[in-house]
């Protein structure tokens, strides 16, 4: 049984809510039920088979080629089994995500990863603003899972984060972990400003310092053992962070945001 | 049956079930996370009155630990599972915790997950920091050498305790020489450990006492100096005993370490003064495990 492929025909002008087509819903129901499917497009509504040319029919597998950045709520909710986009996604990609494996071939929009639960997202271009954060209003953001972005990511990335792993291979814009109550984002590039701001716990795991506020207090250069085994976890994954050469587990340490419960921590690495 | 000039009495060891799990101490060099897993595994000769039985099971090279660290894992044993949770946690967190540069793991993935850091974590006193890393969770938690890492939880199964044999010989330094012997090989082997000092007991029980608070008492039957004075066991010419106790993660672990170390003893044989060798048999009092030791040196 060949992947469900969804191959764009045209590119709307107004944005397409996708959460319909995700594995979960999408099980046990026939390529012609797909077919009819109803896509809210801006205002009106616009069924799957006039969007797309359908191909296969492993729901388990779905494939979205030639996508565009206004495709929102890609992979909303996806209870296992894996998406691979082809091409740029909208907003709101793996929103709610509670597992499986979203991959996407092209850049994000904003709120990826917001709240997501478990699983895995793989963006191979860059990412927009609030990545894992929540929705605006919401207290908790992205609560597990792992995401990996290879290119840049917007600002907010993490805000309100409670739990998982995200993983920058890029450069991170201001706020990056603004907010965040727990969790891990590591980020190979440069951070901007306003890093951490009102961060109560959690880690940002750095490879370049950063600019911090005054909010952050100095706690020395350390050995840490709990990083050998992060940077283990890495491994399987097709990206920067699985190669032995950029593990490393001495770091300098800061504490903050001393303006907030103070108990997070940025490590740079030394 | 005879190996070697060495006589297999034809009786079987008894032994009961028991809750196992298994810990892994690492720290900066194997020296430390010795010293480390000898405090741990201290006092636990017993379950009459040590509240566990525990040993180290085997050193570790870096690369078989989570944290690349050269690494010992022990064995902990207890006759309930609450009372192995406790023997664990006080422990862990008198003597790994405390253990300069020594981090924890669980060395059971499967099973009942019991605490291993999970509640020393709030010795942190709300410095502790939580990482959950590839489904396991971790606890940093700050202390004066740096940071003691430990995992939250480990696995309990169920496990066997109580193998045993008595080795009997011409002399006492005979028989102790016959036991090291077998210990040496025994230690070679995964998911066994024998918990008495130096994996010998010289002063095996048997079930019961004259006295009723006591629930086990000298086995006068093997007492070389009581011959004379009870229903002994012994050969006139017998003028020491000694038990080696052995408890495993399964029978057939327990079945292949009696093996080595019963082959080990009568590698020595009669012409090192080893007469017998026995089992403690109790008359299926003991446990629901029976060791036979002419099945296992068949």
């Amino acid at each position: 049984m060949s992947a469900l492929t969804l191959t764009m025909k045209t590119r709307l002008d107004q944005r397409v809510d996708m959460s319909p087509l995700v594995c979960n819903k999408l099980e046990g129901v026939s390529v012609t039920d797909i077919a009819a499917i109803e896509l809210q497009n801006g205002k009106s509504k616009i069924r799957v088979d006039s969007l797309f040319a359908i191909k296969g029919s492993d729901t388990k597998n779905l494939v979205i080629q030639g996508s565009f950045f206004k495709l929102d709520f890609i992979g909303k909710e996806l209870d296992g089994g894996t998406i691979t986009v082809n091409g740029d996604v909208g907003a709101y990609l793996a929103q709610e995500m509670k597992s499986g494996t979203i991959k996407v071939k092209g850049n994000a929009g904003l709120y990826a990863a917001c709240e997501m639960k478990n699983g895995y997202l793989e963006i191979t271009g860059d990412s927009g603003d609030f990545l894992a954060s929540a929705l605006p209003g919401n207290k908790q953001g992205m609560k597990g899972g792992t995401v990996l972005v290879k290119g840049n990511v917007g600002e907010r990335a993490g805000d309100h984060m409670r739990r998982g792993t995200v993983l920058i291979e890029g450069n991170a814009g201001d706020y990056c972990g603004s907010r965040m109550v727990a969790g891990t984002i590591a980020v190979m590039g440069q951070t901007g400003r306003y890093l951490g701001y009102a961060m109560r716990r959690g880690t940002l795991l750095l490879w370049n310092q950063p600019q911090l506020t005054a909010t952050f207090n100095d706690c020395g250069s350390h050995t840490l053992a709990f990083l050998p085994i992060l940077f283990a976890s890495f491994r399987p994954l097709n990206s920067k962070f699985a190669s032995e050469t950029e593990a490393f587990n001495r770091v300098q340490k800061y504490a903050g945001d001393m303006s907030e419960l103070g108990r997070g921590e940025v490590l740079v690495k030394i | 049956m005879i190996i070697n000039g060495v006589t297999i009495d034809a009786t079987f060891a008894e032994a009961f079930a028991m809750k196992a799990t298994r810990a892994i101490i690492t720290a900066q060099n194997e020296k430390w996370a010795m010293i480390s897993a000898q405090a741990m595994t201290g006092f636990a000769t017993s379950v009459i009155a040590c509240g566990c039985e525990a040993g180290i099971e085997r050193t570790l090279l870096p690369s078989e630990t989570p944290d690349g660290r050269p690494g010992v894992s022990v064995l902990i044993f207890a006759m309930g599972g609450k009372g192995l949770a406790k023997q664990l946690e006080t422990r862990a967190g008198q003597c790994v915790l405390t253990s300069p540069t020594s981090a924890l793991f669980a060395g059971i993935d499967e099973g009942v997950q019991i605490p291993l850091g999970k509640n020393l974590r709030y010795f942190g006193d709300g410095f502790q920091v939580s990482k959950k890393i590839a489904g396991k969770r971790y606890w940093r938690i700050p202390v004066m050498d740096g940071e003691f890492l430990t995992e939250a939880t480990t696995g309990r199964v169920e496990a066997v305790g109580g193998g045993n044999f008595l080795v009997l010989a011409k002399s006492q330094p005979q028989a102790l020489a016959a036991c090291e012997a077998a210990i040496e090989e025994m230690r070679k082997l995964a998911n066994v450990i024998m918990p008495f000092p130096g994996g010998v007991v010289r002063s095996g029980s048997k079930v019961g006492s004259k006295y009723p608070a006591l629930g086990a008492s000298s086995n006068d039957a093997f007492c070389p100096t009581l011959k004379g004075m009870t229903k002994t066991e012994l050969l006139p010419e017998c003028e020491s005993v000694m038990e080696i106790v052995i408890d495993g993660l399964t029978k057939e672990d327990i079945d292949i370490a009696m093996r080595a170390g019963i082959q080990a003893v009568c590698d020595l044989g009669a012409e090192e003064g080893i007469q017998r060798i026995s089992a403690g048999n109790y008359g299926g009092k003991l446990g629901p495990f029976h060791f036979h030791l002419q099945e296992i040196m068949a």
